[in-house]
């Protein structure tokens, strides 16, 4: 226990907190996010873990200055879906919280309350320029997969800092499978939920159960159904998609995201309507189940073009692979996105997507999460030479650059073991 | 017996033939006999070829590619260079000044763009594991027993899988498909050509070998062992489960092997005595006897004989560094080679020793975590075993999504690569994607430059392959064009899709 203790204040000596003498980033060209665009040049001055302006004035008296000159200076990356912490090894269940089907309770579950901030990929992931994530666990037993979280790349102990932001469903095939066996069954199934957390707690008095749910559970299904935390619908075929939107008339409060929406381009123009916004994965293009046989490449471009709110990810790379979506947003440019659109779908729109817009932009009072790149931060070949998480310059180390070192050179003396990293 | 030499049978030399010549089966070989002679009862032996491929190259177009960026696959970088096109074939690579050819010949303007000989990937389930991924499509691993080298994962191609139109997309000329990792041995692999077709054997790279996929670690003692006895002994249950798996299956093969190597050394001297029967002197009047038996067929030694004969490459899936090195003194043991690790996870531990033993290591560039074996990936993996002096680094795919962009996958190992100080240039990386697989495919010979009399697998990219906003513009294969970019109608639709929402769209 004493040992556990010593490496936890070494941890916490490592990452120290912001203190009050203002850092100067200057000379980069710098995308804000913001209606200032991308300005060449330029000097982000950040302070007390806050940015204290983006300009192209000198940096003040007593900065520190870092030199970004032919630099990209950009807002840390922020993943809209993501299960690092939630898995050391995927296959090993001990390790993985991404479910849990053999628990009563699935709306109510917390993937804050699995996250594990010593996980490896966690650092893995921050040094590829990801400061924050959603945390997002995954259904097993019916539709809901509980309550998602948000958490910095720190690896501190503090890492969550909102824990109960989105709550996600499954539907299309798979919410079909999970529902008893067909479309009907998910979509009577959701209703239903919905009805119970309406009903909760004045339909609960005599049994404690609703029709379809336990008061727990209707309880946790509340703040959905009244539209103060938003509902992640994972569907995929634009029949499906269309169904959920049409939610909307029957649950005009529930604030709905759609995650996959595969088929989205083909009903593009209803979810910009419907003012909904979506979390695509760029690269689904093959026609790997029948709901998404319209899958192209093209998709996330088409949505954009249409007006609809577009983010990034790959849910089925979450747990180890969250730090792909610098890829998978070049890919998209690659498919007709505009750079600064598929720049925000992994920034700015996925933190809009959970109310934190002091996130994902460069702008006074935002948050300084910085990242500065050797080159175009979509481009594949580049990476990060320093990552700042609310104002604090992080390690550009993980477990894999610890390996890669120990291993670059193989013809020392003695065995590897006795080499300290 | 009076056995009379009529026709010498026309599969005798089989066993040594080349597996691309077509060969009469044992059965329908023509004896003429003449009384009162006997036909001389042909020496038993099987037809190397049974499915022989069917390929024809879509129509080949002689074309001059100019003003490029040219990687030639052998680790050189031509700026303002041209690849010339004749017959299906590359014949001239570099300075266009020093280029013949007929007037008129079509001539395509590449300035600013780059070409590349095409991808190869050197591992793929692509028609075996189709989309979509239905529970009747499931067709790549064939789960009844630890060791199914008797099947050949070419029977389960089916040629309409979309996902070979969008590895097309993505600059792939020619692939191995592999039965899955589920046995020890899991059967033949076949190598085929990036082309829409009716059949797999309308896919299948003319002359190209016979591979064998084996299989190390977690998946085979999980899905045996770990199944729960649902399989035929319930063995492997561990690592030492598996090798004492592969020993016995070799032990076999080698047993099986010195059988048919005994009758074909009995045969040749039986017919010698029959094409020479000694003089009757009448002290030795009794002839050359019957001819001798020969030993019982056995479908799943016979792709492990063509393994020991050097026939047969040997593809093994291992992510762990101490079980390759495992795997290289079992093939020492057995004597055989083992052409190429799949997966690698961690070449870059034994990269020494990879490269000592001439074993490329068949990589992702970052993919891990998802078990155990996979615990210790980095993404320099490939750049390490690619720096090793005799190291051969293989970008693969295993993956219908990954197939799509290994140049991408090629990218990111080598920018973390660099950026750990390991110099390489792109031209170089390059020959992680086509001439290395060529090499370990054993088809080198044939593809994976661009040489002169190579076939013209060729890719012309929109920029650089290297960066994430570069795509395929132009794909060769045999110097005739599989997938244009600009031109809807010159991308191919599978049946699959005809009907379906999304038809013919851009993918």
């Amino acid at each position: 226990m004493i040992r556990k203790l010593l490496l936890a204040a070494s941890i916490l000596a490592a990452i120290p907190a912001a203190v009050a003498q203002p850092t100067a980033i200057v000379g980069g060209r710098v995308v804000t996010n913001t209606s200032q665009g991308v300005i060449e040049n330029a000097t982000v001055v950040i302070n007390n873990g806050r940015v204290v302006s983006v300009n192209t004035a000198a940096p003040p008296a007593g900065a520190t200055v870092v030199d970004a000159k032919g630099k990209w200076v950009t807002p840390g990356l922020f993943a809209p879906f993501s299960r690092i912490g939630l898995a050391e090894l995927d296959s090993e269940d001990p390790t993985n919280n991404v479910s849990a089907g053999g628990s009563d309770f699935q709306i109510s579950l917390r993937a804050a309350d699995s996250f594990d901030p010593d996980n490896t990929a966690i650092a893995v992931t921050r040094i590829e320029g990801v400061t924050r994530v959603a945390l997002v666990g995954g259904n097993s037993k019916g539709l809901f997969g509980g309550y998602g979280a948000l958490a910095d790349t720190t690896g501190s102990f503090n890492s969550i800092f909102a824990r109960d932001v989105v709550v996600y469903a499954e539907m299309g095939e798979a919410g079909a499978s999970a529902a008893g066996g067909s479309r009907a069954a998910a979509w009577t199934w959701l209703l239903t939920a919905f009805d119970d957390a309406k009903t909760y707690p004045r339909g609960f008095a005599d049994d404690n159960e609703g029709d379809l749910l336990k008061s727990k559970e209707a309880q946790a299904l509340k703040p959905v159904v009244e539209g103060k935390v938003p509902l992640m619908i994972e569907v995929h075929s634009a029949p499906d998609i269309l169904q959920v939107l049409s939610l909307r008339q029957r649950e005009p409060k529930i604030k709905l995201i759609l995650l996959g929406a595969t088929e989205g381009w083909r009903v593009a123009d209803e979810i910009a309507a419907a003012g909904v916004p979506v979390i695509v994965n760029p690269l689904t293009n093959l026609p790997d189940r029948f709901e998404i046989l319209a899958a192209t490449l093209e998709n996330a471009g088409r949505l954009s073009k249409a007006g609809v709110k577009v983010a990034i990810a790959d849910p089925n790379e979450a747990t180890h692979n969250t730090r792909w979506i610098q890829q998978l947003a070049g890919n998209a440019v690659a498919n007709g996105m505009p750079w600064a659109d598929a720049f925000a779908a992994i920034t700015s729109v996925p933190a809009s997507l959970y109310g934190r817009s002091e996130l994902g932009v460069l702008r006074a009072g935002a948050t300084a999460d910085v990242v500065i790149w050797d080159g175009d931060p979509l481009e594949l070949m580049s990476s990060p030479d320093a990552v700042y998480i609310a104002g604090v310059a992080t390690p550009m180390e993980s477990r894999q650059t610890k390996l890669r070192d120990r291993y670059l050179n193989v013809d020392e003396d003695k065995p590897q073991a006795y080499e300290r990293q | 017996m009076n056995w009379r030499l009529k026709v010498l049978p026309a599969i005798a030399l089989a066993l040594g033939a080349c597996a691309t010549t077509a060969e009469p089966s044992a059965q329908t070989t023509q004896v003429a006999a003449s009384e009162p002679s006997k036909p001389i009862p042909p020496r038993v032996s099987y037809p190397k070829d049974p499915y022989p491929s069917t390929y024809k190259p879509l129509p080949p177009q002689d074309v001059l590619i100019r003003n490029a960026t040219v990687y030639d696959g052998l680790g050189g970088e031509i700026v303002n260079g041209s690849v010339l096109i004749q017959g299906g074939k590359i014949t001239a690579v570099g300075s266009e000044a020093a280029m013949t050819m007929p007037a008129g010949t079509k001539t395509i303007d590449a300035a600013g763009k780059w070409v590349t000989p095409g991808i190869i990937d050197i591992h793929s389930h692509l028609g075996a594991y189709p989309s979509p991924g239905l529970g009747a499509h499931q067709d790549g691993n064939e789960v009844s027993g630890p060791v199914t080298a008797e099947v050949w994962v070419e029977h389960s191609i089916w040629p309409q899988d979309p996902g070979f139109t969008r590895a097309m997309a993505g600059g792939i000329t020619a692939m191995q498909i592999l039965p899955g990792s589920a046995n020890l041995f899991g059967g033949r692999g076949v190598i085929i050509k990036a082309v829409p077709a009716r059949t797999a054997q309308g896919m299948k790279f003319p002359g190209a070998p016979y591979t064998l996929k084996m299989a190390c670690g977690e998946n085979p003692k999980r899905v045996y062992g770990y199944g729960g006895g649902r399989f035929p002994g319930g063995a492997p249950f561990s690592r030492m489960g598996n090798v004492a798996g592969y020993r016995e299956a070799w032990q076999r093969a080698h047993e099986y092997k010195r059988k048919w190597d005994k009758y074909n050394t009995d045969y040749d001297a039986w017919e010698k005595k029959v094409k020479s029967p000694a003089p009757k002197d009448g002290k030795d009047d009794k002839g050359p006897g019957d001819p001798p038996n020969a030993p019982d067929r056995n479908l799943e030694l016979d792709t492990l004989m063509g393994v020991l004969n050097g026939e047969i490459l040997v593809q093994q899936h291992c992510y762990r560094a101490d079980e390759m090195a495992q795997i290289i003194d079992l093939s020492k043991e057995f004597g055989y080679k083992v052409s190429a690790f799949h997966h690698g996870v961690e070449a870059y531990k034994i990269a020494d020793l990879l490269a000592e033993n001439g074993i490329c290591g068949a990589l992702w560039a970052d993919w891990w975590g998802f078990k155990a074996e996979a615990y210790d990936g980095i993404r320099e993996n490939l750049s390490i075993v690619a720096k090793t002096k005799g190291g051969c680094a293989i970008v693969h795919s295993d993956d219908a999504n990954g197939i799509q962009r290994l140049n991408q996958d090629a990218a990111k190992a080598l920018a973390d690569g660099r950026k750990a100080g390991i110099d390489i240039s792109k031209a170089e990386a390059w020959t992680w994607l086509s001439r290395n697989p060529a090499k370990a495919l054993g088809i080198l010979d044939k593809t994976g430059t661009l040489e002169p009399g190579k076939n013209a697998d060729v890719v012309i990219w929109s920029g650089d392959p290297f960066s994430s906003y570069t795509r395929a513009d132009l794909v060769f294969v045999d110097g005739a064009v599989t997938w244009d970019r600009q031109n809807i109608d010159a991308q191919p639709v599978t049946d699959f899709e005809l009907g379906q929402p999304g038809e013919g769209d851009r993918k």
